[in-house]
Parts: structure tokens; sequence; C-alpha cells
């Protein structure tokens, strides 16, 4: 519970009260974030296993559903979201070799890299929502051969939805790391947090891998 | 009595903001303590409730619709706001970093976020009572839960915010058991409560996502008729129950490992000899941590599902007991030639044994697929369920409860009025839930407002019984509070236990230890070590 910031060399002002030795913390709190990113593993897992049983079920419809995304906006996507791991991944490395300006920009490039994520994202919402290729009750399209075809836009809104959310989280994160960084809080010695927000922003990448070829590859 | 003004951590930081701004994870376990224990009378009112209207097969207080909502908020307000956080959150946030010598748990602001977590998910989920309160039963099951018209959406929004809290406790001991432990405490000198935490909180972090994404999947089938539990539409209802259990079997190791960590401890200390097959036990927690996620369909054998499967998770059920046998096996072989001494904590420790072995045993009736065609959705699934929840963690909650009070507090309880309330719980306990074995064995279906004229006697006895209960639990909650002010002040040991958190003082200091602590001896050397109860007759 200390909340004084003096800095002395056997007590950093980064660490924490109830840790006796900075690599414990920074250990424990890597540790923490791959234990959470665990659960989120779990959490998308529940829609993936949804995803192949229903796919299991209507393999035509998935085919034939698949037909009304468009490959080139996902695959824009996931170049930008790649791009912006690797820029993720820069912004520690320049912080290893404590540089405070190019850790900002690498952070602003990696926010901007997930804000177009989310622009083309909101385009190909759009285009859906217009040709009625909408989840559940409220899907109208027709000319899609299968039956329930509104069962994979239902899946496709939940499982991209679910992402689009977590990288809105993510991006509320990068922000916070930016202010911290331009406070000067990290350096070479110190840049847990910076760490662990990039394994986040890594598995969340991770996960578009994922959902991409299975929503807009097949067939 | 007073000299001078003790200092301990609830003198050192004092007020309102103190406790809703703490960072101590000994403030953050009572904070717990207050919710858990509200959670717990509101689920007993419902309860009562319940069972009052059951006296008889024609309505009593409430309308059919209305018994429907009751046993929906009972189930879902004690599991969900009582059971799954109690010990975990209350104990263990309080005792888990003085029994390994830590100074707090590895995260105490994810710590505090976690309460903040309960609360916000508890009244959400509350708020769903007082608009149209849920009447699916607890399990949520589809297809009545996508088309009722009760307030589906705000309950299962609050049980999805409640996950949160418990991934978070879960992350939280994880990481305080690998990384905090004091030095010369190896994994197999730690306490065998902290096995058990451990066991739960891997528990936690896999299972809850599961039921977090299971009932994300119902309110878009409530809300956006996805289609993915209405054959209507394209989808599976059973693949509901899939999904639902997937957690909420794995949820009642979350609730019962706890309580049996709990038990390995207050065998040893109120036997005063060391436990027997400590490795044992310790693994067994392990093995009934993972072997828990491989017994989901002992809840779905009628509903459609294959044989096959059916068969294979009959098989896991049963190996799943053994561990659990295991450990009961070990606690006896602990008491066998010590020295016990029958104070309250260890009343319900015993009690714990017999009812928690009627309760596992008959879990293994129902995992038969023959006998569970005619037992399923009987009353006797509610009596074994509540052997193990009640008669197994609840007791051992209490007991925990009660064998931390003097540290957590300084105070020592009424020693006479709290073996009374033992025998009322024990004896109000078995009425009530007994009878409920014979109820199902003699066909009475769970869930029913309405029962033939036959079951009316033992309807009657067993709400008779419950009656005792919810009395017994009045009245400890009158000798608690008069504890609080009344009672003796007690040492740093008053029970003469060897684990770490009995060296510091009651309560506790602020940091709990001024140096990190040295490990000197196991946890339950009591065949090395002298040490002498300091509260005695």
């Amino acid at each position: 519970m200390s909340t004084t910031m003096k800095n002395t060399a056997e007590h950093p002002a980064y660490l924490q009260h109830h840790f006796s030795e900075p690599e414990q913390q920074h250990e424990s709190v890597k540790f923490g974030m791959w234990l959470f990113l665990l659960t989120e593993v779990l959490l998308f897992g529940g829609l993936f296993l949804a995803y192949a049983v229903f796919r299991a079920w209507n393999y035509e419809m998935f085919l034939n559903s698949h037909q009304l995304l468009d490959v080139k906006l996902g695959t824009l996507n996931t170049i930008v979201l790649i791009t912006s791991s690797v820029s993720m991944a820069l912004a520690i490395r320049f912080t290893q070799m404590n540089d405070r300006k190019k850790t900002l920009i690498s952070l602003f490039i990696t926010l901007a890299l997930a804000a177009i994520f989310l622009v083309v994202k909101y385009f190909e919402y759009s285009h859906k929502i217009h040709e009625g290729l909408l989840p559940g009750k409220f899907f109208t399209f027709s000319g899609i051969e299968g039956d329930n075809p509104h069962i994979f836009f239902s899946l496709y809104f939940m499982m991209t939805g679910l992402h689009g959310i977590h990288i809105v989280a993510g991006m509320s994160v990068i922000v916070y790391m930016i202010v911290r960084t331009w406070k000067s809080h990290f350096s070479s010695e110190y840049y847990t947090p910076l760490e662990v927000t990039g394994l986040y922003w890594h598995l969340v990448d991770l996960i578009w891998i994922f959902l991409f070829p299975l929503f807009y590859l097949i067939g | 009595m007073k000299a001078e003004e003790a200092r301990n951590f609830y003198t050192e930081s004092r007020g309102l903001k103190s406790w809703l701004f703490t960072l101590d994870h000994k403030k953050i376990g009572i904070l717990y303590l207050y919710g858990i224990l509200t959670s717990f009378f509101l689920g007993g009112v419902f309860a009562l409730l319940i069972r009052w209207e059951l006296l008889s097969p024609d309505e009593v207080i409430v309308t059919a619709d209305q018994y429907n909502q009751l046993f929906t908020l009972h189930g879902a307000v004690m599991i969900f706001l009582f059971i799954i956080p109690s010990i975990p959150a209350a104990l263990g946030n309080f005792v888990l970093p003085l029994m390994i010598g830590a100074k707090d748990v590895a995260f105490p602001r994810l710590n505090l976020a976690s309460w903040y977590i309960y609360i916000f998910g508890s009244l959400f989920a509350i708020y769903s009572l007082v608009t149209a309160a849920v009447d699916t039963g607890w399990t949520f099951y589809t297809p009545y839960s996508t088309e009722t018209n009760t307030s589906v959406i705000p309950m299962t929004i609050g049980a999805f915010i409640l996950g949160f809290s418990s991934i978070f406790t879960g992350i939280n001991f994880i990481v305080t058991i690998h990384k905090l432990r004091a030095p010369g405490m190896t994994w197999f000198k730690m306490p065998l409560f902290v096995w058990g935490l451990y066991a739960t909180a891997i528990i936690q972090v896999l299972a809850t996502p599961v039921l977090g994404i299971t009932l994300a999947l119902l309110i878009m089938e409530r809300a956006f008729g996805m289609g993915i539990f209405d054959p209507a539409l394209g989808g599976d209802p059973v693949l509901f129950q899939h999904f639902f259990w997937f957690y909420s079997h794995p949820a009642v190791y979350i609730m019962i490992l706890p309580g049996m960590g709990i038990i390995s401890e207050l065998i040893s200390t109120f036997s005063h000899k060391k436990i027997f097959g400590y490795k044992a036990i310790a693994y067994s927690s392990l093995g009934i941590a993972f072997t828990s996620f491989l017994v989901w369909g002992h809840h779905m054998f009628t509903s459609g599902q294959s044989e096959y499967a059916a068969m294979v998770f009959s098989f896991l059920t049963f190996f799943v007991g053994i561990p659990s046998g295991i450990k009961v096996f070990n606690w006896i072989s602990t008491m066998y030639k010590g020295s016990i001494s029958f104070e309250t904590p260890m009343l319900y420790t015993m009690g714990f044994l017999f009812l928690f072995a009627i309760g596992g045993l008959t879990g293994i009736f129902l995992a038969t697929i023959s006998v569970d065609i005619h037992l399923h959705d009987t009353y006797f699934v509610v009596a074994h369920f509540h052997y193990v929840m009640m008669g197994g963690t609840v007791m051992a909650f209490i007991a925990g409860l009660h064998y931390w009070w003097p540290k957590m507090t300084g105070k020592m309880f009424s020693r006479l009025w709290s073996r009374i309330t033992f025998a009322v719980i024990f004896i109000g306990f078995n009425m009530t839930f007994f009878t409920q074995f014979i109820l199902g064995t003699k066909g009475m279906p769970r869930r029913y407002y309405s029962y033939l004229d036959q079951y009316q006697p033992l309807h009657g006895f067993s709400s008779f019984g419950s009656f005792i209960l919810g009395a017994g639990f009045f009245i400890m909650l009158i000798y608690l509070i008069h504890s609080l002010y009344r009672g003796t002040p007690v040492g740093n040991n008053p029970w003469g236990s060897l684990t770490m958190e009995w060296t510091t003082t009651s309560p506790p200091q602020l940091h709990n230890f001024d140096e990190t602590p040295k490990l000197e001896h196991g946890p339950y050397d009591y065949d090395k070590i002298e040490v002498e109860p300091t509260y005695t007759k």
C-alpha cells in the first residue's frame, strides 16, 4: 500500500511493497497475464466449438454463406493486424534500448493500425446490414443455398464482434501505455506493463488469424 | 483488560475510505465475507419460502409461477453469489498470504477490483429479482430460457460479471502461490489449504470463461434469435446443456476443494497430529481438478446423448470419486491415535466427514446410468447435492470461519452457544435432506410446486427440519456478533496450530510480517514441535 514515490537503488518506485525483488514482481505480472490469456482462449474456444459443430451439421451452407464475405477486406485486415503486432513488439524493443521517442511512435502506429482494422470492419458490417445479412431473426437476405444461413452470420457477427470488443479494450490499454511512456515511467530497467500489453495484443492478433481463414477462406 | 490500544490492521487505518479503497487482502477478505454472508442469508430466505410452500400440495404462500422463480433464485443466489466465492474469496483472501508468509497476494489491486466486480454482478443478478424474476431454474435450460418472459438477460449478465470476479481471484491465487511463498516453503511444505486453493484456482481460470461464453450465447439467442439452441432455427437445445455443464460440473469442485483444504487443516490441528498422507491429499486435489473436466455428461444421461458417451461419463465419474475417497481415508487415519479436542471447528469437521461421505457416495449412485434413469430430476438428486454442497462445503466454511474467527477478530466466540448451534444445525440439516433421499426414491420429482398426497408427510418433515436449520444459523449470527463486542480476547495461537498464520498477532499487523519469515518446520510437525493451545477450558 505504499504510495511514496521515493526511488532508491534497493527499492525502486515501481517495486510494489509485497514483492521483495523487482524480478519477482516482473515474473509474477507476466505469469498473471499468461493466465488471463488462457482464460481468453477458453472464452473464444467455446465459440470456435460452436462453429465446428454447426459447420459439421451445415457444411454446404457454410461454404455458400462465406461467398458473401469480402475476402479482400478480410485479407487487408489480417495484414493490418499482423503489422500492428510488429509495431507493438518494436515498441517494447525500443524501450529496451531506452528510446522513448521511437517507443511512442511505435505505440501510435499500433493504435492507428487497430483503428484502421475497426474502420474496415465498420464498412464490412454496414454492407452486411444493408444486404440483410444479419444474425438470427434479423436475417432477411435470400440467395444462399442451404438451410438456416442465418446461423453462419450469427456466428460471424458474434465471433468478430467479440474480437472487435477485445480490439477496443486493447486500444484503450495502449492509450494508457502511451501516456505512461510519455511520462517516462518505463526504461530498459522496467517496462513490464508494456510487455504484458504486448502479450495481450499478440493474442488478439492470433485470434483473428484463426477467425480469418475459418470465415473468409473456406471452400 | 485494555492497557494500551492494540495496533493491528484495523487500527492502523480507519474510516470507510480505508475499507473501500483498501489494497489489504485482510480487509478485502472481510469485505467479501460481508457479501458472502448476506448472499447466504438471501438464498436461505428463498429456501425457507420454498420449504414453507411445500408443506402442502396446494397453494400455501405463492403461486406456481412464483414458486418457479423461488427455486431459480435460491439456486442462482446460493451458487453464484454465495458458494463459489465463499471459501476462496472470504477465508482464502484473508488467510492465504499469512499461511505462506507473504505480505499480500500477488495483485492487490486486482483483488479489490474482483470485490467490486462481485458487488456489481450481484446487484445485476438481484435487479432481475425486482423486475420479472427468472423462473427457468439456475441451469437456464433452453428452449424455455429463450422463450420465457422473465428477466433472463439481466440475471445472466449478472452471472457473467460474477464470473470475472471468480477468474481474477483464481489468477491472483495461482500467481501468489507460485511466487510469494516464504523462503524454505517448498511445494510440499505448504499447508494443504493452500493446495486446495491452488487446485480450485486452476478450475476457476479454465472453466469460468466457458460459462461466460455459454451465457453470452444464451443472451444472443434471446436477443437476436441466433438459432444455435433452437431446433426450429437449426440449432440444438442439448448443445446448451453440453456447454453449460462443461463449466458447471467443474464448478462444483470449485465449491468443494477449498472446503477439503480447510478440513485437512482442522483435522490435523484438532487431532494434534501430523496429517496422514500429505502427498496423497495434495495430489488428489490436482487429480480432482483435472478429472472434473471430464465428467459433465453425467448431468445429461437422459438428454438423448449417445449411450457410448454416457458410459464413458459414468466410468469417469466413478473415477473422480476415488481422490475424494483417498482424502476421507487420510483424514480418518490422521484422527486415529490423535489427541482430539472437540472445539467447535472440530465438531463441524467431523460433521463434514459424515455428511460429505453420504453426499459423495450418493453421487456414485447417480453416476450409475441404470439407477440414474430412475433418480434423475427427483429429490434424490436434490438431497445428493445438498449433502455435498451444504453438508460438505458449508460445514467446512463454517468450520473455517470459526477456526479463523479469533485470528480475524482477536476475539473468541461462546463455546457453549457454538456447540449448541452445531447440534441444531446438524439435526436440522439431516431432517431436511435425508428425508429428501427417501422422497426421491419414492419418485417425487424436483422443482415441482405440487405433488401427490402420499408425499406430504415427508415434505412436512423436511420443511420442519429446514426451519430448525434456519434457526441454527440465526443463533450463529447472534453469538458471532456478540463475540465482536464481548468475546474473550485471544493471543496469537488459541488452537495450538503449526501453520504460519498463527505466528502473527490476532488480529494481524498491517503488513502481516515485519520481516519475511523463514520456514522453521513443516505445517503438521506435531511430532517434532511442542505447541500448546492458549484457549483452554
